[in-house]
């Protein structure tokens, strides 16, 4: 033993110092991120989503609906965005996803008001994700002693002031119990083969760089198309053996609902897979250090977990922080997967997700083709 | 005679450092050339624009025959490279990696070359070892396995023995004059005089140029050296003060005996006129080729630095 030397702890701490300055990258990396993610995730994020994109179906012309409506546009919870006709048009919106909220005033509204006949609105909820309507659920609730106050003279008066003139009945579709798993499973999916496939590529170049192989490899007639190909393919099975895992553990563990669409969620699964490997790839192409590399995918997976909606309701998201999570890919595949599995959507009700994974993998295999050396200049 | 490599002019700039100037080169084919430089005197950088690795910045040639820039592709199918660092996979075994080779070149046949090649190393017994396992000789003589198993016409080392025993290196060198036998054309980096020597020519670069050409005896006579070798006790320790001397453009200590030598002979002859005496013996000797090169790269430093 020869004590404590505050000399040779100062030896290595300089070192470190001096270390950790010389890698740009980490350097620019561990700065950035607290601001970036801080001002991104700390206006971005809300749990309490207001302005929900509502259908509404008026089945007759009347003040009483007017006044309703109006209501419903004054809580700021529902903004009125399409208007449907026949009960079937108004499921055909909530199963697409297009509305949260679809609204039905039926035709004997006013006169089962005036008779004080069990007068009813009815509200389908799209309740996948049960923290994204919970307050505007809630909300609902005040909307019987209120709407009508103006409209209540005269004779009718007297309506509305022991009982409530009207009751709101409140369908929650997909997911009635509000059970948060159901909602929250189906998103790990994504997240899980982000954060382990995107991870797994991303070191695979660089490995290659750091041993040295990759001059080896590089001095033989392997084309750039053959090694992205050959690199990502075991990959790809890895992520078929974690999706079958999950999907096996969220049916007889979490008992989550399992409503079909199957072939759109092999595709979604499948486009999902090759495009995180191929980002990976294209991550591997730019950093030059393994240890770069994770930063990378790092700095990949926080959107990815914040931005689209698997934590926090998309919806609830200022519309800015929306466009920055339609260009995150796990955004458009919580679709695919929560859109199949809790409400049997096919093929034709998620294309444009699809379409949006496809452009993804597109995308990020030119650039990795474009980035990726066939020599060391 | 056909040249395996020929090119002329390549230049090549890393920023703002001029790595390699105006080198002109070439070699017969089936001939064994060392490639000789001091650090950083761009002989990595040569090599690799010489295989398709690196672009150069101007120049133009062949190897094989083809255009080092345009058919690099082609040059790759038919030439091997060996990189100065070990650049197998470590965590794959012996025989997987010469599969891996075996595979990544398209060859045909591929059980069978790979165990001749196994064969041919001695390691059939060990072939199920991981190559990160091997001692330093060993992973050398199986990365010129696995360089050479496509059975190139052109064979580009870069120091495939920096830090190997001289008993492997001999091995190794027996192999590539066994490959040379049966007509590979060999560019070989090194900083090993015995390995020069073996050399059927050697090129001498300094500062990214080319500045000696020719068999080891040509180069030798062509840098008109004259070297004394004074043998006597505590010579050695003298190195220092003779080489100082005006006319004495070195003096080296080879362990009991001191090495002089200058270009101009009357000018030495008097330097040393007052060691010629008791205990010290001096004899004329001819220079061999580490004193060439220690004066070449002393007269390049000279001109480029």
């Amino acid at each position: 033993m020869n004590g404590f030397s505050a000399t040779r702890v100062l030896a290595v701490m300089i070192k470190e110092f001096k270390q950790l300055t010389r890698d740009r990258l980490t350097y620019a990396m561990m700065l950035a991120i607290p601001v970036v993610q801080l001002l991104l995730f700390g206006y971005a994020i809300n749990s309490e989503p207001r302005h929900l994109p509502t259908a509404l179906m008026v089945q007759e012309d009347s003040v009483f609906a007017r006044s309703i409506t109006a209501a419903l546009k004054n809580s700021a919870y529902f903004d009125l965005v399409a208007q449907a006709r026949t009960p079937a048009e108004l499921d055909e919106m909530v199963r697409r996803g297009e509305v949260q909220f679809a609204i039905t005033i039926p035709g004997d509204f006013t006169r089962r008001v005036a008779r004080g006949d069990q007068a009813q609105i009815l509200v389908d909820v799209d309740a996948t994700d049960p923290s994204a309507t919970g307050a505007a659920v809630a909300a609902l609730a005040a909307l019987p002693q209120q709407a009508l106050v103006n409209d209540l003279k005269g004779a009718l008066a007297s309506r509305g002031q022991a009982v409530p003139p009207f009751e709101v009945i409140v369908h929650r579709r997909y997911n009635p119990e509000a059970i948060t798993a159901y909602n929250i499973v189906p998103g790990l999916l994504g997240i899980i083969l982000s954060m382990t496939l995107v991870m797994m590529t991303a070191l695979s170049v660089t490995r290659e760089a750091e041993r040295g192989t990759m001059e080896s490899l590089l001095a033989t007639p392997v084309e750039p198309i053959e090694v992205m190909a050959g690199k990502l393919a075991p990959y790809v099975f890895v992520g078929l053996v974690q999706t079958a895992i999950i999907l096996l553990l969220a049916r007889f563990l979490f008992d989550v609902p399992m409503m079909g669409g199957w072939l759109g969620l092999s595709l979604g699964v499948a486009l999902f897979i090759v495009g995180s490997l191929a980002l990976g790839f294209l991550m591997s192409t730019i950093a030059r250090t393994q240890l770069q590399a994770m930063q990378m995918s790092m700095f990949y997976i926080l959107p990815s977990i914040l931005l689209s909606g698997f934590m926090f309701p998309f919806r609830g998201m200022p519309a800015w922080a929306q466009a920055l999570g339609e260009v995150v890919p796990v955004t458009h595949f919580l679709r695919v997967v929560r859109g199949a599995l809790l409400k049997g959507q096919g093929v034709e009700d998620m294309w444009r997700e699809l379409l949006a994974l496809t452009a993804f993998v597109c995308v990020v295999t030119a650039l990795a083709m474009a980035r990726y050396r066939r020599t060391l200049d | 005679m056909t040249l395996a490599i020929d090119v002329r002019g390549l230049n090549k700039s890393f920023g703002d450092k001029h790595v390699v100037q105006d080198v002109s080169l070439q070699v017969e084919e089936g001939k064994i050339c060392g490639f000789l430089g001091p650090n950083g005197s761009g002989k990595t950088t040569t090599l690799r624009m010489l295989c398709g690795l690196l672009t150069p910045d101007s120049g133009e040639g062949t190897a094989l025959g083809l255009d080092i820039i345009t058919q690099a592709n082609l040059i790759k199918r038919r030439a091997g490279y060996m990189t100065q660092k070990f650049s197998l996979y470590e965590d794959l075994t012996i025989e997987e990696n010469l599969q891996f080779s075996a595979r990544i070149h398209s060859l045909d046949r591929r059980k069978q070359r790979v165990d001749q090649a196994l064969e041919r190393l001695g390691l059939i017994e060990r072939r199920g070892q991981l190559a990160g396992s091997l001692s330093g000789g060993w992973k050398q003589r199986l990365a010129l396995a696995t360089a050479t198993l496509h059975e190139p016409k052109l064979l580009l080392l870069d120091e495939p023995t920096a830090g190997v025993d001289p008993k492997a290196r001999r091995t190794f060198w027996d192999e590539i004059h066994a490959l040379s036998a049966e007509g590979l054309t060999v560019l070989v980096s090194t900083h090993y005089m015995d390995e020069a020597e073996r050399c059927h020519e050697i090129a001498y670069i300094s500062y990214g140029r080319l500045i000696a050409r020719g068999t080891a005896q040509q180069v030798i006579e062509n840098t008109h050296l004259v070297t004394f070798n004074g043998e006597g006790p505590g010579i050695d320790r003298l190195s220092v003060e003779i080489g100082q001397l005006p006319g004495v453009a070195m003096a080296a200590p080879f362990g009991q005996s001191l090495h002089v030598s200058g270009t101009d002979r009357a000018a030495l002859e008097t330097a040393l006129a007052p060691y010629r005496r008791a205990p010290f013996k001096w004899t004329q000797v001819e220079p061999s080729l580490e004193d060439v090169f220690i004066r070449l790269m002393e007269t390049s430093e000279d001109n480029f630095k």
